[in-house]
């Protein structure tokens, strides 16, 4: 099991970064959501894997470490919170600028008014 | 136990929401709103920082949760001078902000700077590393709204990079955190502590991983080369009093470097050991050289100030990287100086482009004001150049001379002075650019009359005011100057507590759970989960200060 879940936030993580560097708003926001769905399984198997046990501190174990359950929670709500709003960012910029290019060739307009 | 430390961050956290649903039509109550929680913040931060100037480390546990299940602040000599210097930073920079009327051009201005604010205190309070995570991503949600407040199409663009090079760096601090979590079991920096230096042999490489991440993620808020891609556009594309107030969010990552690496994987780890300060100062010595470069290129002021930034950061990181007292306590000092001087050159930056209509580096007619502004941008200048006698001077002298016995010494002087004398001719450039070929005769052509152009754009601006807050922002700068002796004396008690590191985690976690230098370790606290809550096992004996005393100050 401990290869699986390896190979599938390997996997994911990975892919998220392939289409990070595509540069483009769209596959950039695929992206961050699969690095997310990554860093989230990584999260929860940092307190190691466990089948079949409450995630509550009982005396005779096996039990789940409870607290990676929530910090993943906690990571799941963030991240929902920044894609969407790095959605509408992008939105933003593509019906400014009609382009969804990140990089900048031209960082500020030398003369015109950049205010 | 005083409640004053989380009063620091539930102020702005109430405030801003209710400016944001309340007052939103508003502006006026907003702006008094606004300043009059700022005011308060920097009264209970002045408070704060004269309690931990006691040498006492004060820990604030959340709920009255026990130290390593809860969540704890903690104040101590750092955290005082950090949350200080943040809310007068703020004071001056909202000011401005509402003297130039930069809170008009878009909305919830007074909001998103309430929350920005919250998430800057939390950061510099918490001392457990996800809680740390928590506040960042707090500062920085309310930082991308900052960023492209006013809106326009290459603030825009420019805040689509940020946001999505934050959003990889958060990723890359949640990963860190796994690691972190997975090795050593939890994540109160005090218990890290603890638990760092009792690790078993065979678990000495995952505990690199984890170091070697988190220092990736707090480099890369500090804009250390190579992750400082981010800051020149960020910084050059942000609205004034945005970019003033950003000033001290590269310092937030320079201060998680500060507390994170003498706390937990200070050099004497065996697991870790001179690690991070092997990487951080040849990163810091390219990021000098390059920061000053950029000054010498950027083809704008608003961008030789954002690369002049960058430069600062690298000096400071080679004050850090060398991880002794010493070190320490000149990066301390010179971090202080170095968010003035970035933020009042902000400022300047943009009375600059309100009265010529744009920050590119061509002679035009002289401006509304030309002498005023050309000495203010020279006072900056030779602050942030590092030229006597303002105190870049003082702090870069202070960091060489920490950094004397360090086996690269002669690459840091070398650095550090070649790249002030190539500040020097950047800013050189660029004054007698904008503030004396005004007068060529070449570029009196037909502009209209300098008066006519002043700020020609708004109607609710009080330029008096806004070149007050700047004067008030050089003042502090002339002040950290005429006062270096009780400052420094400041920032090297404030070391000396960091590089002992016993008083931080007494506070945290009680007396029993520092470990015996002799018989190795002997810890109670932390093996009962079901300890009552209601009685705080730790910090109850540190409180020795009166509550009478503290509410007067308040």
């Amino acid at each position: 099991m401990e290869l699986l879940v390896a190979c599938a936030i390997g996997t994911m993580t990975a892919g998220g970064v392939y289409l990070m560097l595509r540069l483009r708003t769209f596959p950039v926001v695929l992206g961050i959501s699969l690095l997310t769905y990554a860093v989230n399984t990584f999260l929860f198997a940092s307190g190691r894997l466990t089948l079949n046990a409450p995630p509550v501190l009982i005396e005779p174990a096996p039990y789940a470490d409870p607290l990676p359950q929530a910090l993943v929670l906690t990571a799941i709500v963030i991240a929902f919170g920044m894609t969407a709003l790095a959605v509408i960012l992008a939105l933003g910029a593509y019906l400014n600028s009609g382009t969804d290019a990140l990089n900048i060739e031209k960082p500020e307009p030398r003369i015109k008014t950049d205010r | 136990m005083s409640h004053w430390i989380v009063a620091l961050v539930i102020l702005p956290g109430l405030v801003a929401p209710v400016i944001a649903l309340v007052m939103r039509y508003d502006l006026v109550l907003q702006r008094v709103f606004s300043l009059a929680a700022t005011v308060a913040l920097v009264v209970m931060a002045g408070a704060l920082y004269q309690s931990a100037a006691t040498g006492v480390v004060e820990a604030y546990e959340l709920g009255s949760w026990p130290a390593p299940f809860g969540i704890v602040l903690v104040l101590d000599r750092l955290s005082g001078i950090m949350v200080a210097l943040t809310a007068i930073l703020a004071l001056v920079v909202l000011a401005y902000a509402v003297a130039t009327g930069w809170d008009t051009r878009g909305r919830h201005f007074h909001a998103l700077y309430q929350f920005q604010l919250m998430g800057l205190f939390g950061a510099m309070l918490t001392s457990d590393v996800f809680n740390l995570f928590v506040f960042f991503e707090i500062l920085l949600i309310a930082s991308y709204g900052l960023m492209i407040h006013g809106g326009g199409r290459m603030r825009l663009r420019g805040g689509v990079q940020y946001v999505i090079y934050n959003l990889a760096g958060s990723t890359l601090f949640l990963f860190a955190l796994g690691t972190v979590y997975g090795v050593l079991g939890t994540l109160n920096m005090a218990d890290m502590a603890v638990r760092a230096a009792e690790l078993p042999e065979g678990d000495g490489a995952l505990l690199r991983v984890a170091a070697a991440l988190l220092l990736l993620v707090f480099v890369l808020k500090g804009a250390l080369l190579p992750l400082h891609f981010w800051l020149p556009n960020t910084y050059a594309l942000a609205p004034a009093p945005v970019a003033a107030l950003f000033a001290i969010m590269t310092k937030v990552g320079a201060y998680a470097v500060i507390r994170v690496y003498t706390l937990v994987f200070h050099p004497d780890l065996e697991a870790t050991g001179s690690m991070a300060g092997d990487a951080i100062i040849p990163a810091a010595l390219v990021t000098l050289v390059v920061g000053m470069i950029g000054v010498l290129a950027g083809g704008t002021v608003a961008r030789i100030v954002a690369f002049a930034a960058i430069g600062s950061m690298g000096t400071l990181f080679l004050a850090i990287g060398a991880f002794t007292p010493q070190g320490t306590a000149a990066a301390i000092y010179y971090l202080v100086h170095s968010t003035l001087a970035a933020a009042v050159l902000f400022l300047i930056v943009d009375q600059i482009r309100a009265r010529r209509g744009n920050t590119a580096l061509v002679p035009l007619p002289p401006m509304a004001q030309n002498g005023l502004i050309a000495a203010l941008f020279f006072g900056g200048a030779i602050a942030m150049a590092g030229m006597p006698p303002l105190s870049g001077f003082v702090g870069k002298l202070l960091v060489m001379d920490a950094l004397r016995d360090h086996a690269l010494w002669g690459w840091i002087w070398g650095a550090i002075l070649v790249t002030s004398l190539i500040a020097i001719v950047g800013f050189a450039r660029a004054g007698s650019t904008m503030f004396w070929k005004a007068h060529d005769a070449t570029t009196q052509a037909d502009a209209p009359p300098p008066e006519a152009r002043i700020n020609e754009l708004d109607a609710h601006v009080h330029p008096g005011a806004a070149l007050a807050s700047i004067g008030a922002m050089l003042g502090l700068i002339i002040a950290l100057t005429v006062l270096a002796g009780p400052a420094m004396r400041a920032a090297e008690a404030a070391a000396d507590q960091l590089h002992e590191r016993e008083a931080y985690i007494v506070a945290v976690l009680g007396a029993n759970a520092v470990p015996d230098p002799v018989t190795g370790l002997q810890r109670d606290t932390g093996d009962d989960p079901v300890s009552e809550p209601s009685e705080p096992a730790a910090a109850t004996d540190e409180t020795t200060e009166d509550p009478a005393d503290e509410e007067e100050e308040g």
